[in-house]
């Protein structure tokens, strides 16, 4: 949740501004029934009346009240009494002070692979047992066993999966212009360039002023044209990023960004921030039609327009680029535990199933990436088709790139990839200065 | 301002008095008296406390920043001068020292003068408290919420943004906004459009023929009312004319096909056309409701039709108030809003203890308002001026929120300054507190000249 917290702040520079509030982290708030299954029907968990565990995560308000319905399912499954701690937003810090202190939380919700490698390595968080390697086998896709895992060793299991690989649009422009949601990136190019026709003046909004913005857009197209193992290894640096194939990727982009009658003037959009990224498109007299972001997307057009995520905003999949296969990008939060104990263990096993991730879901703040989840647990569906993209994507979903990568790099404004893209926006007709000057920075960053 | 510190004259004379004594008549004092010595202990109790905070609080975070400034990001290794190295050789920095000499020139200076405007005002008009409490409101403010106002101020869409609103407002009064904004040929083939928007003919036209010209990328809105379904115009019927249509080839909802005119597609009235010949235009018209025209008048002949670009200028949208160019000042203007009332009111408190009776005597003796002001008010006020002056200068040197808020993320590096740069590297992303202390370090330097001249001024005026 890092990222989308991160995010949040600097929407709610934006949002403040425009006097409105932005609740919570993304997601829609619509109200929903409970539809999650009785978690009673796990039958596999042991009985642990009397026994009781601590659990801690970022999350506060409205998340947190979602994330106590999974807990309340555990406690009706096994009598267990599970006490819930929110750390605020730096989970890191907190952690590691109650680590120092001697006390830390039987699980805690990691919102960063990174933190999982951090603590497995300092030997703070203790490997998964066999019920719970087998129940992820048996929920999720291969990947989110790498992703849990440091090593040979799993340590965790990833409870909410999020989608940032989603572009949303204004409906009635796209039914002024007469098209449909693009599927291809040229079918994408070629629709940019319909609504242009049809006297929509910028196409695409880009929320150019916020870096991490054009990063998440890098990474979509990255992964979809040079493929999720080259992907790995331009997270890691193991390739620079002079290499060919960020070559076609930022190559690609610019033929979007590049096209003034596409994306609007590049010194407009980079004085937009996400926010008002979003409002371009959804304003009664808009300009823009569609704008590229994460499902957080629709948390923002429920608190600041007056449009209707489902009805008159919706969203298509991130578009394949030359038959690329469904893939996401993302993000989400791993559940380790500080304590091995029979109980800790079971509360993971617990985590890992349909059950509880359709509690997790219930409410629409969350997606989950288990497949084996009925969907008709999501709450709308808007939230439905996100996480489904999620379960589809299967072995083709990563982790953020950007967010992977040291702050100094991925995460710093006006600095490393943030700053490199904002300045290959302004020029995106310079592919080859774009990649020194990114292969310049992460040679610094990742030393 | 003028006045001395009843608190700081006590401290200071416990030194002063026994040498004042052993100067005048160059005894040695005797032995102080055990009231003196409970004096000292009683002094020493009474100020161990802040001592003690200035001990924790400011003296061991300098000295820890100085050491720390001498190792690399973790704090493990030793680097001598490095980071002063990257700190004199890093792009980042370099930027953000150049905008705090343009800050501690540019901020301190407009601000004393405007106080001293404002002070001056005061003195003039019946509504001071009024106006006293207008200019200092903005210090009420904090500097975040200040900065979030002028983001908006800034906002370049005039729809959000004050600024561009008023300049768009303005502007528009004095030169209206063309009819189709960002309009383009349906079919630039035949009607290529030049890079200033201007669309002409490829191929010439002759007299007597009639000609369809087909735009696109015309927002719905902008079509007027007025406008009505599109016909194909009438073949002019003379050899001087040229007739055609001028339409919106797009229909609603998709379906339509290009470069036809279907069924629900509207002219474009109120279209400037010209017929050129030799580079001259020799005829014009503006098309009608249906979007059609006839150029008549025209020597039989071949022309070149033409729609200039005052059909399709994109409409005026301000200035890019929070570009790399214009950010800096824009925030100092903000700066400026929030520290004039500050200024206004220290001198005008100055001006208020000038002795009445010296401007009185400036005016006997037939001094203009202009002289009693430049010659009296002035030197008399200009030791309150130096202070304002100089306490605005330390004060600038750490401006941080302003910046932090008010510029965009895109062009932050362009608006930087070194309290922001050494809260960037060593925090917001950086994570080097190394180089993030010998930028604090640096910092301080930068102070300490301005801090000694305060401190000596306050022990003159004692």
């Amino acid at each position: 949740m890092k990222t989308t917290r991160r995010r949040v702040t600097h929407l709610a520079i934006g949002a403040a501004a425009m006097a409105l509030v932005v609740s919570g982290c993304g997601g829609s708030d619509s109200s929903s029934d409970d539809t999650a299954d009785d978690p009673t029907s796990e039958s596999s968990l042991p009985d642990l009346e009397g026994e009781s565990i601590e659990v801690a995560a970022v999350w506060t308000g409205a998340e947190q009240k979602t994330f106590e319905k999974v807990l309340a399912g555990f406690s009706d499954a096994t009598g267990a009494e599970v006490k819930y701690t929110s750390t605020g937003d730096d989970i890191a810090t907190v952690l590691g002070t109650k680590i120092k202190g001697g006390q830390p939380p039987d699980v805690a919700m990691l919102p960063q692979p990174g933190l999982l490698a951090q603590f497995a390595e300092s030997g703070d968080i203790q490997p998964v047992n066999e019920d719970v390697a087998a129940a992820v086998d048996e929920n999720y896709a291969a990947i989110w066993k790498d992703l849990a895992s440091n090593g040979s060793d799993q340590y965790g299991v990833w409870i909410d999966a999020s989608n940032k690989s989603t572009v949303w649009y204004n409906q009635m422009l796209f039914d002024d212009a007469g098209i449909e949601a693009p599927t291809t990136w040229d079918e994408f190019v070629a629709s940019a360039q319909t609504l242009s026709d049809s006297g929509v003046q910028i196409p695409v909004s880009l929320g150019g002023a916020d870096g991490w913005t054009l990063t998440d857009w890098f990474e979509n197209v990255y992964l979809r044209t040079a493929g999720a193992d080259m992907y790995d290894q331009l997270t890691t640096h193991e390739i620079p990023w002079t290499d060919p194939s960020v070559t076609t990727a930022l190559e690609t982009l610019a033929e979007l960004w590049g096209e003034e009658t596409l994306v609007g003037d590049s010194g407009t959009a980079l004085q937009t921030d996400f926010t008002g990224s979003v409002t371009n498109v959804f304003d009664a007299d808009a300009q823009s039609a569609v704008v590229y972001e994460g499902g957080f997307v629709a948390g923002v057009i429920n608190d600041a327009t007056d449009f209707t995520v489902g009805e008159d905003a919706n969203f298509f999949e991130f578009p394949a680029v030359d038959d690329s296969e469904p893939s996401v990008v993302g993000g989400g939060d791993v559940a380790v535990q500080f304590t091995d104990s029979e109980v800790s263990q079971a509360f993971l096993t617990y985590l890992a199933s349909p059950e509880a991730a359709a509690a997790m879901v219930s409410t629409g703040s969350f997606t989950s990436a288990n497949q084996n989840l009925d969907s008709s647990a999501y709450p709308d569906e808007t939230s439905k088709a996100l996480g489904e993209a999620i379960v589809e994507a299967g072995e083709n979903f990563r982790f953020d790139m950007s967010d992977l990568a040291p702050s100094a790099f991925g995460g710093t404004v006006g600095a490393g990839e943030w700053k490199d893209l904002q300045d290959f926006l302004a020029d995106p007709s310079d592919v080859e200065g774009a990649q020194e000057s990114l292969e310049a920075n992460a040679a610094k960053a990742f030393k | 301002m003028s006045t001395t510190p009843p608190m700081v004259a006590q401290s200071g004379g416990r030194d002063d008095v026994p040498a004042a004594t052993e100067s005048t008549d160059g005894s040695i004092p005797t032995n102080p008296t055990s009231h003196d010595r409970k004096g000292t202990w009683l002094a020493a109790v009474f100020l161990a406390p802040a001592l003690l905070l200035l001990l924790v609080m400011v003296l061991y975070p300098i000295v820890f920043s100085l050491v720390r400034s001498l190792y690399d990001a973790p704090g493990s290794s030793f680097l001598g001068f490095g980071n002063y190295v990257s700190l004199f050789t890093d792009g980042n920095t370099l930027t953000a020292l150049k905008n705090n000499v343009i800050w501690m020139v540019v901020a301190p200076t407009l601000v004393t003068a405007l106080g001293l405007m404002f002070a001056v005002l005061t003195e003039r008009i019946s509504w001071v408290t009024v106006f006293k409490t207008l200019v200092f409101m903005p210090m009420a403010v904090s500097f975040l919420a200040s900065g979030v106002i002028f983001r908006l101020v800034y906002d370049e869409e005039p729809d959000r943004g004050l600024a561009n609103a008023m300049l768009v407002a303005v502007h528009d009064t004095f030169a209206p906004s063309s009819s189709y904004p960002g309009g383009r040929p349906g079919d630039p083939d035949a009607f290529p459009a030049a890079d200033d928007g201007t669309i002409t003919s490829a191929e010439s036209v002759s007299t007597g023929s009639t000609v369809p010209i087909p735009l696109l990328a015309v927002s719905p809105d902008d079509v007027p009312a007025a406008a009505t379904v599109a016909e194909e115009a009438a073949e002019p019927g003379s050899d001087s004319a040229i007739s055609g249509t001028v339409w919106l080839d797009f229909t609603l909802g998709g379906g339509g096909e290009p470069d036809v005119v279907d069924e629900t597609e509207k002219g474009l009235p109120g279209m400037e056309v010209e017929a050129v010949q030799d580079g001259k235009v020799v005829g014009s018209t503006t098309t009608s409701a249906n979007g059609t025209f006839t150029v008549s008048g025209l020597a039989p002949g071949d022309y070149e039709l033409r729609l200039p670009a005052a059909n399709f200028a994109a409409p005026y949208n301000g200035v890019t108030w929070l570009g790399p160019n214009l950010i800096t000042p824009a925030i100092i203007a903000a700066y400026i809003w929030i520290y004039a009332g500050f200024a206004m009111v220290l001198i005008a408190a100055g001006m208020a203890a000038i002795p009445r009776d010296a401007l009185e005597a400036a005016r006997m003796d037939g001094a203009t308002e202009w002289q009693v002001f430049r010659r009296v008010t002035m030197p008399l006020l200009a030791p309150v001026l130096v202070v304002v002056f100089v306490t605005l200068v330390i004060n600038v040197l750490k401006v941080f929120d302003l910046v932090f808020i008010i510029a965009p993320g895109s062009v932050q590096p362009d608006a930087n300054v070194l309290a922001l740069q050494m809260w960037k590297v060593s925090f917001g992303g950086g994570q080097d507190q190394g180089l993030g202390s010998a930028i604090g370090v640096f910092l301080l330097l930068l102070v300490i000249p301005a801090m000694v001249f305060n401190i000596r001024r306050f022990k003159k005026e004692q």
